[in-house]
């Protein structure tokens, strides 16, 4: 045990995969500072060879937060959100481990509720929900917003997941247990965050959630067309079949 | 217990009673067909219900978007003085 352990004190490791984010990364490392304050922590930035400059700005950012605090393990290429998670997980040195997006639709400031939330129940996985009262989203269509609800109906139907919110990626988990799911896990996009939470719930990991705010800033640029749908479908049956 | 399992068992009790009800004859032979018909669009209607019902009450927070300007401004102002490239105003 190290002397940080037998004191009790937890230490948090943050996983943040980015790609073009070299603005969103400044501005979200400057928020989890500022609502980190008296926290144990490092960022691990796990950048697949953006071309806008992010790797430059996270190590500016080294030079005013310390490269102790700042991880930069990137990578030569997109190779997909799982194997993010998987690479930064190698180089984390928490007890426990936070996933959130680069893009500021996580923000940092319910981080402390995460860390209360954990200490409070015990719990193993502690979860974003954007669906009950106190949490919520903000730029969303009522097209986008119905499909959400259609999907959240159909997976809640016949999976039983347990979660309220099931494609929800900001969530903070105690080390090991995302260890365990990360190898037990094969789909990709945010089929996989589908995938991490039932499977958790199927292995008997004590899963709390805690409210967040989602504030889409990206939604006009990605769309949510026919194919998204039918991926979906297709995770569902998976997951329905194999967990 | 792997979940399809679990559903499994869940149509085979509700074909159970299905059958059950069948050989008690509450229902005419010649309309006993139309059970598991009710029933699957009863569970459709159900989710089309619940699906509007959170549609109306899906949780927005236009506020939030307002604070994340501030804390966009408030950042781009520290770290621009520390030397760390925020772009241009």
């Amino acid at each position: 045990m190290t002397d940080r352990q037998s004191k009790g004190i937890d230490k948090y490791s943050l996983i943040i995969p980015t790609y073009n984010e070299r603005l969103n990364i400044a501005l979200i490392v400057y928020l989890v500072f500022k609502h980190l304050k008296d926290v144990d922590f490092e960022v691990i930035v796990v950048d697949d060879g953006s071309p806008d400059g992010t790797q430059d700005v996270v190590k500016q950012l080294q030079d005013v937060y310390g490269e102790d605090r700042i991880l930069l393990r990137a990578r030569p290429r997109k190779m997909g959100l799982g194997t993010a998670y998987a690479h930064g997980l190698k180089h984390a040195s928490g007890d426990f481990v936070v996933i959130m997006d680069a893009d500021l639709s996580h923000h940092p400031k319910y981080l402390p509720s995460f860390i209360k939330r954990q200490h409070e129940t015990g719990a193993s996985i502690v979860t974003g929900t954007r669906y009950v009262k106190g949490g919520g989203v903000h730029g969303w269509n009522l097209m986008r917003k119905l499909t959400s609800r259609g999907a959240n109906v159909l997976a809640q139907t016949f999976l039983w997941p347990g979660v309220s919110d099931l494609t929800g990626s900001f969530r903070l988990y105690r080390k090991s247990v995302l260890e365990d799911l990360i190898n037990s896990c094969v789909s990709k996009g945010y089929v996989f965050q589908m995938e991490m939470i039932v499977r958790a719930s199927r292995k008997g990991f004590h899963i709390e959630e805690v409210p967040i705010t989602f504030v889409d800033r990206v939604f006009g640029s990605s769309k949510l067309g026919g194919s998204e749908i039918v991926e979906y479908l297709k995770g569902l049956i998976y997951l329905l079949l194999t967990t | 217990m792997k979940h399809i399992i679990k559903i499994l068992s869940l149509l085979m009790a509700v074909f159970a009673v299905w059958v059950g009800l069948l050989q008690i004859s509450v229902v005419p032979r010649d309309q006993s067909w139309l059970l598991p018909v009710y029933l699957t669009i009863s569970l459709g209607c159900y989710g089309l219900f619940m699906v509007g019902i959170g549609l109306m009450q899906f949780p927005t927070c236009p506020h939030e978007a307002v604070l994340l300007q501030q804390d966009i401004t408030e950042a781009k102002e520290f770290l621009k003085q520390r030397g760390v490239d925020v772009g241009p105003d």
